[in-house]
C-alpha cells in the first residue's frame, strides 16, 4: 500500500481516457483497467471515479450504454467518442511534453559558475 | 449546435431526475456488487465481501452528489432541491414564516409606496419630446413674473431656443348646454411650439395667432376635457363656443398623453395669453408689476449649460431693474424642473426625500429583525446543522439552503408588498382630493417600482439572510452533536442583541417622527387662525367674468350683501377678494414706512398679504378687532385712505402695536394710507407659515373686484341656507354662475399637505411601533425558551416570581431601554427635517418626548407580556420530566 501515489489532480480524467480506448468498459471495469495499465501504482477511492466519468461524458468525450457484464450483471459501458478520441491524443502529447520537461529540470546538474 | 445539445442535456437532467437518480444508484450498485463478486472469489465471505466493497468505494451520497453536480443540469435541479427543503422548514413554522412575511410586506410595501410616489413626481420627466433639455425658469424669492417682464427674458435672452409663459385661469366655456366652470391654463403663442407637441386634432395655436390684446379668440381643449365632455366628437375642431360670454372658436384638441406641464394640475383647456382680458376679467399684460405668470419655460440650445444660461438671464434682470427700478426689484434666476413651481417642488421633493429615508429605516428595521429571528432560528437548528456536516454535506450547500429560505420569505413578502402598493398608487392616482380643481397626483406604478420592489426583496433577504452564516461556518459538528440541546449559545447571542438595539433605536425614531407630526397636526387643526371658520358659508363669484362693467360692479355688490343679510338668521355677512387660507391664494403689496421717498420695491417695508373687505367682514370671517375701528361704507373714495392691520404689520412697518392706530404707510402707488385699526395675527396662505403682515383695505376705496368671496354667518343649517343663499342671488341676476362651500371644506385644501405629510409620518411611525414589538417579542420569546430549564429550576428552588421575570426578560428590557433612548436621541435630531412640512413641529415638546418614552415603554409591555407569562407559568416537575 505504501508505494502507492496520490493522483495528481486533473489526471484521473485522462487516465479514464486511456483505459477506455482499449476497449468499452464499465466503471468497475475502468477501475480495474487502470490498476492493471499502471501496475496498481495509483491509489484512486473507488467513488471518486464516477463524477469523473460523468464530467467527460457531459463534455461529450465518452457515449454510454447499458449492457450486460462478464460476469452477468447488468452494468453501463463507457466508450470513447470521435471527440474523446482526439482529446485523449492531445492530452497525452501535452502530458510526455510536461514530463520530458519536468525529468529534464530535475535532472539538471547545478553547475558552479 | 453544441449549445442547443448541452441545453437539452440539462433540460432533460431537470426534467429525468428521478430516472437519472435511479439510473445514477443502479450504476453504483452494480459498482459494488462487481467488487463484492470479485472479493469473495479471494476467499472472504460474501457479507465480509459486500462490506469491504461498500467501505473501498467510499461516501456514495457524496460522490452522488458530486455526479450530479459533474452533469450540469445539477445547478437548476439543486436550486429546486432547496426550494423544496425550505419550503417544507417554513411550512413547520408557519407561525415564524406568517411574522417574517408579513414584517417584509409591510416594509417592502411602504418602501414600494414611497417609491412610487418619488418615481412619479420626482424622477419621471414631464411627457414631452425631448424633456431633458426643458428647464423652468424660476425667481430665486418664488415669487411669478410679470408678462412684460417674460418678454423682455424671452427676446433678450441667449441661452434657450424659446421661452413660452403659462398662467393658470378659470374660465365659463358655454358649449351650448351645461355651461360650466373649468380650470385651464393661458399660454403664450408659442407655448405648444416650444414644447414640441403636435394636435391630436384641429391645429394649436402658434405665435401667428397673437395680434395684439383679445386678438385671439382661440380655445384648445386637452384629450381628456374632450372625451369626457364631448364624447370624442371629431366634429367639434371649428366650432364656435363662448368663453365668459365671449365668442371663442375651439381650435383643436392635445394629444391623450400630454397632460400639460404640471405634474399636480390637469389643465381642461389652453386659451393664449393674449386674451387675458376676456378669460380672466382684467389684463395685466401691459403691467409690470401684476405678476401673473406662473411658470416660463423652455428648452435650452444645445451646447448651453444651465449655468450659462442663469448667468445669462441674471444678466436680463439686472438690466430690467435698472430699466425699471419701480416695478421690479433685482431678480436673479434658477432652473427648475416644469413639473412642479419651485415653491411647492422643493417641500415637496425634500418631503418624498425625508419619507423615502424613513422606509428605508424601516426595511432596515424590518431586516434587523427578521435578521435575528433567523441567528435565533439557526442557533436552534444547530445540531440539524452539524448532523447534516457530519453526513458529509457541503457547508456551501447549507449555506445555500438557509440564503434560500432567506430569499424566499423576502420574495413572498416582497411580491404581497408590491401587490399592496401597486393598489394603493392606484388608488391614489385616482384620488381627487378636491372636487372642482382638476387637482390630482398622477402615480401610476410602472416597471421602475416593480424593480426597486425586486431589488429591496432580494438585496434585504441576502441582508437577514447572511446574519447566521458565520454561526455556520463556526459549527464543529462533533462538539456540537456531543453537546447535545442545552449547548451553550454564548457570544451568538450578541451579534443578535446589537441587531435588536439598533432595530429598536430605528423604530424609536419612527416613533418620534410621527409623534411630533401628529402632535403638529392636531396643532395645526386647533390652531388659532385668526379666524372663524365654523358655521360660515363661502359665496364666490367673478361679477366681472359675469359681464359687469368696473361701475356697476360696487353697487352690485352692496345689492348682494343686503340680500343675504335679509335671509332670517344669518349673523353677518363679509365680502372679501380672497379668503384667508383659500385656494385662490392671497394678494400681495409691497408696503413702505411713511417717511421712504424712493419708492422702488428695494425699499419696500414689506410685502404684505392684502385683503380688500366690506364693513362686516371681520365679524363674518371671526377676526377679532383689538384696537381702533373697523370700516363703515362711508369709507369710499371721496374719504380719505384708511386701513386695518394685522398685529404683525404694526410691529414690523410701524414700529410698534400698541399706539399704531392713527398712523401713516404708504402703498407703491404713493397713497399714504392711515391706519384705523389693529386686528389680531392669523394665518393667510398656509398654516405653516411663519407670522407674515397683512393689511385690510376697505372695498369702497378699491379698483373693483373681479373674484369675490362672499362670507355668510350663521347657526343655520348649511345646505338649507345654501339653497336660500342661491335663490336670493339668483333673483338678482338669474344667470350669474357661483360656488357656495362651506368655509371649514375650503380650509382642507390648505391643510392638505400639513395633513398629508402627518399622515404619512403616522402610518410609517405605526410601522415603526409594530416591527419593535415583534423585534422585543421575538427576542424576550425565544431568550424564556431557551431559558426555560433554568428558570424551572429556579422556581423549584424557590425563586420569587420578580426575580425569575428578572432573570428571564432583564436583558431583553434593558435592550429595549437603550434602543430606545438612542432612538429619542438621533429622532430628535431627525425632526428638524420635519419641522419645515409638519406645523409646529419641535420635538422638544415635553409632550411629544414623554409620549414618545410612554410608547417605547407600552410596546415594550406589550412585547414582552406574553413571554413573561410563559416565564411565570414553568412548571419546573413537567419540564425535568420531558428533558
Amino acid at each position: 500500500m505504501t508505494d502507492q501515489a496520490q493522483l495528481l489532480p486533473g489526471t484521473l480524467d485522462l487516465l479514464i481516457l486511456r483505459a477506455v480506448s482499449i476497449g468499452a468498459l464499465h466503471g468497475y471495469g475502468i477501475l480495474l483497467r487502470i490498476g492493471q495499465i499502471s501496475g496498481n501504482a495509483l491509489l484512486i477511492e473507488q467513488g471518486a471515479l464516477y463524477p469523473g466519468l460523468f464530467r467527460l461524458v457531459r463534455q461529450g468525450l465518452l457515449t454510454t450504454s447499458w449492457g450486460t457484464s462478464e460476469n452477468n450483471r447488468r452494468a453501463k459501458f463507457y466508450e470513447l467518442t470521435e471527440a474523446g478520441h482526439t482529446r485523449l491524443r492531445e492530452e497525452t502529447d501535452s502530458w510526455n511534453r510536461l514530463v520530458a520537461a519536468i525529468a529534464a529540470a530535475l535532472s539538471q546538474q547545478p553547475e558552479e559558475a | 449546435m453544441k449549445l442547443l445539445d448541452s441545453l437539452r442535456f440539462r433540460m432533460a437532467a431537470l426534467f429525468q431526475r428521478s430516472r437519472i437518480n435511479a439510473e445514477m444508484e443502479e450504476e453504483l450498485r452494480s459498482h459494488i456488487e462487481h467488487r463484492a463478486a470479485d472479493l469473495e472469489r479471494s476467499g472472504l465471505d460474501r457479507a465480509e465481501a459486500e462490506r469491504r466493497a461498500r467501505v473501498e468505494f467510499g461516501g456514495r451520497e457524496k460522490y452522488k452528489e458530486e455526479c450530479r453536480e459533474a452533469m450540469g443540469g445539477n445547478r437548476i435541479g439543486s436550486i429546486l432541491q432547496d426550494m423544496r427543503y425550505s419550503l417544507r422548514q417554513l411550512r413547520k413554522s408557519p407561525g415564524f414564516t406568517i411574522a417574517a412575511v408579513l414584517t417584509l410586506a409591510l416594509a417592502i410595501g411602504a418602501n414600494a409606496v414611497v417609491f412610487g410616489v418619488l418615481n412619479a413626481l420626482i424622477l419621471r420627466p414631464v411627457n414631452v419630446p425631448d424633456a431633458k433639455s426643458l428647464y423652468a425658469v424660476d425667481l430665486t424669492n418664488d415669487a411669478w413674473e410679470s408678462y412684460p417682464n417674460y418678454l423682455d427674458l424671452r427676446d433678450r435672452n441667449r441661452g434657450f431656443e424659446g421661452l413660452a409663459a403659462l398662467g393658470l385661469s378659470q374660465v365659463a366655456l358655454d358649449t351650448g348646454k351645461d355651461p360650466s366652470r373649468i380650470w385651464g391654463f393661458e399660454a403664450t403663442g408659442n407655448y405648444f411650439d416650444v414644447l414640441g407637441i403636435q394636435p391630436y386634432l384641429g391645429r394649436l395655436f402658434h405665435p401667428s395667432d397673437e395680434r395684439g390684446l383679445n386678438s385671439a379668440p382661440y380655445i384648445v381643449l386637452t384629450y381628456a376635457y374632450w372625451h369626457s365632455h364631448f364624447q370624442d366628437d371629431r366634429g367639434v375642431v371649428g366650432r364656435a363656443v363662448r368663453v365668459n360670454s365671449h365668442p371663442y372658436t375651439i381650435l383643436g384638441v392635445t394629444p391623450p398623453d400630454f397632460r400639460g406641464t404640471f405634474i399636480f394640475f390637469a389643465p381642461n383647456f389652453y386659451v393664449p395669453m393674449v386674451n387675458q382680458d376676456q378669460i380672466g376679467g382684467d389684463s395685466a399684460l401691459n403691467n409690470r408689476e401684476r405678476r401673473g405668470v406662473i411658470q416660463v419655460l423652455g428648452h435650452l440650445k444645445p451646447g448651453v449649460t444651465p449655468e450659462r444660461a442663469v448667468a445669462d438671464l441674471d444678466t436680463v434682470g439686472a438690466s430690467l431693474a435698472k430699466a425699471y427700478p419701480k416695478e421690479n426689484a433685482r431678480e436673479s434666476f434658477t432652473l427648475g424642473r416644469p413639473s412642479m413651481p419651485s415653491v411647492i417642488g422643493r417641500p415637496v421633493r425634500a418631503f418624498v426625500a425625508a419619507l423615502m429615508l424613513l422606509a428605508g429605516l424601516i426595511l432596515l428595521a424590518a431586516c434587523a429583525n427578521l435578521g435575528s429571528l433567523f441567528a435565533a432560528r439557526a442557533s436552534d437548528r444547530s445540531r440539524e446543522v452539524a448532523l447534516r456536516l457530519a453526513l458529509g454535506s457541503s457547508r456551501n450547500r447549507i449555506l445555500r439552503q438557509l440564503l434560500t429560505e432567506a430569499l424566499l420569505i423576502s420574495l413572498a413578502g416582497g411580491s404581497a408588498g408590491l401587490l399592496g402598493s401597486i393598489a394603493l398608487l392606484r388608488r391614489l392616482d385616482t384620488w381627487q382630493p378636491f372636487s372642482g380643481v382638476p387637482l390630482h397626483v398622477p402615480v401610476q406604478p410602472d416597471a421602475n417600482v416593480y424593480l426597486v420592489a425586486l431589488v429591496l426583496a432580494v438585496v434585504s433577504g441576502l441582508l437577514f439572510g447572511i446574519v447566521p452564516v458565520r454561526q455556520v461556518f463556526r459549527t464543529n459538528p462533533y462538539e456540537i452533536v456531543k453537546a447535545g440541546s442545552a449547548g451553550r449559545v454564548g457570544r451568538r447571542i450578541a451579534a443578535r442583541e446589537i441587531l435588536l438595539v439598533a432595530q429598536i433605536a430605528i423604530c424609536a425614531v419612527l416613533v418620534t417622527a410621527s409623534m411630533v407630526a401628529v402632535r403638529g397636526l392636531a396643532r395645526s387643526l386647533h390652531g388659532n387662525f385668526g379666524i372663524d371658520p365654523n358655521n360660515v358659508m363661502l359665496v364666490e363669484t367673478d361679477l366681472k367674468i359675469s359681464g359687469y362693467s368696473p361701475a356697476s360692479i360696487q353697487p352690485m355688490q352692496r345689492r348682494m350683501i343686503d340680500a343675504l343679510e335679509a335671509i332670517p338668521g344669518v349673523e353677518h355677512v363679509g365680502l372679501v377678494s380672497f379668503p384667508p387660507l383659500g385656494r385662490g391664494g392671497s394678494w400681495k403689496a409691497n408696503v413702505f414706512r411713511d417717511e421712504t421717498k424712493d419708492l422702488s420695491p428695494s425699499n419696500a417695508a414689506a410685502n404684505s398679504y392684502m385683503y380688500v373687505i366690506s364693513p362686516d367682514y371681520l365679524h363674518a370671517a371671526g377676526t377679532t378687532l383689538l384696537e381702533g375701528r373697523t370700516f363703515t361704507w362711508h369709507d369710499d373714495k371721496g374719504a380719505p385712505p384708511v386701513a386695518m392691520v394685522n398685529r404683525e404689520f404694526a410691529a414690523k412697518i410701524l414700529g410698534s402695536s400698541s399706539n399704531a392706530v392713527g398712523k401713516y404707510y404708504k402703498v407703491s402707488d404713493g397713497t399714504r394710507v392711515q391706519v384705523v385699526g389693529i386686528v389680531e395675527d392669523g394665518k393667510y396662505l398656509s398654516v405653516t407659515e411663519a407670522q407674515q403682515p397683512a393689511m385690510f383695505m376697505p372695498l369702497a376705496q378699491q379698483d373693483p373686484l373681479g373674484e369675490q368671496w362672499i362670507l355668510v354667518r350663521s347657526a343655520r343649517d348649511p345646505q338649507q341656507l345654501a339653497a336660500t343663499a342661491r335663490t336670493r342671488l339668483r333673483a338678482l341676476d338669474a344667470g350669474m354662475p357661483l360656488d357656495i362651500v362651506l368655509w371649514t371644506r375650503e380650509l382642507d385644501f390648505s391643510m392638505f399637505s400639513a395633513r398629508m405629510a402627518s399622515v404619512s409620518l403616522g402610518v410609517l411611525g405605526l410601522m415603526g411601533a409594530m416591527l419593535s414589538i415583534t423585534g422585543i417579542f421575538g427576542m424576550a420569546a425565544y431568550s424564556v425558551s431557551k431559558r426555560l430549564r433554568e428558570l424551572g429550576i429556579r422556581i423549584a428552588l424557590g425563586a420569587r416570581r420578580t426575580e425569575v421575570l428578572k432573570a428571564a426578560l432583564g436583558r431583553a428590557v434593558k435592550l429595549l431601554g437603550i434602543g430606545s433612548a438612542a432612538g429619542l436621541v438621533l429622532g430628535i435630531l431627525a425632526s428638524r427635517v420635519l419641522s419645515f412640512i409638519v406645523y409646529q413641529a419641535t420635538p422638544r415638546d415635553p409632550l411629544v418626548l414623554a409620549g414618545v418614552v410612554l410608547a417605547m415603554l407600552l410596546l415594550g409591555l406589550v412585547a414582552t407580556w406574553i413571554p413573561a407569562l410563559r416565564a411565570l407559568s414553568v412548571d419546573p416537575l413537567k419540564l425535568l420530566r420531558e428533558e
